[in-house]
């Protein structure tokens, strides 16, 4: 009769075994965002530093994404205090100077940090190739569901969201990314901006 | 032979039991409002019932209104703003989910597969009370 039990054994931790094994193979930190291929959610921010070239915008003014129609935006977010945006500071700064001669427009959001501590984090890494911004309360970062730095938001033309990047982005993901917005949009080659 | 089977009949209502309250999503408990400001108590308590149906996004199952972190006490300054600004529980709440997903919502919503969720700690607790009625009138019914 033992054979009995331990197949009703078997057969009752079934089901848990196979719950546990499906959870193994889960990230809880993994959480789709419901933004892609959305609206993006529109923001104006004070700009903290200049950035350079085409990017470039005056300290004190703002930036409202409403103003970028017709340009592929990068919105990162990043802060002093966090790590892995020095990994990728590199490659956002590089891809804002290689993407400066086509309608793009990178912002980079400081989050939870104070603006002295982000220009002196600037200073430290060498510059920043386009303006980094300040949100007040993190109002916009709320706005796109932000649950850490690094985050960036690639914006298309017509201003939804066309992707979503956790942690360090590199510049293959950019140049990936960025490129398929620019040439499915239609503004790749385009002088005119907002043809997408 | 019969009390062996009896004990496992026990531990196998209480598995049934523990999975069925498993299945169930823990609420966060409203505490009274940490660092939040406000001179309406009206307005702070309905923001903080609000807050305590929204998961914090940079912790471990605890709701905005639990969690002392900065993006929580952010967080639940929108649900206050929001709440001032004339809109409901349900069109803040359905405002955090269009923005984090139906993750941020600690109570999933009575809809699709979510039933479920609701309906399964039900059937599981009925199933398990018929299986031990009806084994113990087979144990005890007189040979």
């Amino acid at each position: 009769m033992n054979w009995k039990r331990s197949i009703i054994a078997l057969l009752a931790s079934a089901p848990v075994l196979a719950l546990f094994a499906f959870g193994f193979t889960r990230n809880p930190a993994e959480i789709p965002s419901p933004l892609p291929g959305r609206p993006a959610p529109p923001f104006t921010l004070a700009v903290l530093t200049a950035g350079e070239g085409s990017h470039a915008r005056t300290p004190g003014d703002t930036i409202r994404l409403s103003e970028l129609a017709g340009k592929v935006v990068v919105v990162n977010f990043w802060a002093s205090w966090c790590l892995p945006c020095r990994t990728e500071h590199n490659a956002l700064s590089e891809a804002a100077r290689y993407y400066s001669d086509k309608p793009t427009q990178f912002i980079g959001v400081l989050y939870n940090d104070s603006p002295s501590a982000g220009v002196r984090w600037i200073g430290e890494l060498g510059g920043m190739s386009y303006p980094a911004v300040t949100d007040v309360e993190s109002r916009t970062a709320i706005d796109y569901g932000l649950y850490g730095v690094p985050e960036t938001f690639i914006i298309d033309p017509a201003g939804r969201v066309a992707h979503k990047h956790l942690g360090p982005i590199t510049g293959d993901v950019l140049r990936r990314v960025i490129d398929s917005v620019l040439v499915s949009s239609g503004v790749a080659d385009s002088v005119v901006a907002g043809a997408g | 032979m019969r009390r062996r089977a009896a004990f496992f009949a026990v531990l196998a209502v209480a598995a049934l039991l523990a999975g069925a309250s498993g299945a169930q999503t823990t609420t966060g408990t409203s505490a009274p409002g940490r660092s939040s400001v406000s001179t309406d108590s009206a307005l702070e308590a309905r923001t903080s019932a609000v807050a305590a149906t929204l998961r914090c996004p940079v912790c471990q199952g605890e709701s905005i209104q639990d969690s002392p972190s900065e993006l929580a006490q952010q967080m639940r300054a929108v649900v206050r703003e929001r709440l001032r600004a004339g809109e409901s529980p349900e069109e803040i709440k359905a405002y955090f989910a269009s923005r984090y997903g139906e993750w941020i919502l600690l109570e999933p919503k009575m809809t699709g597969l979510n039933i479920v969720l609701y309906i399964l700690p039900v059937v599981l607790v009925i199933g398990g009370l018929i299986l031990v009625v009806a084994l113990v009138r087979k144990w005890t019914r007189p040979v």
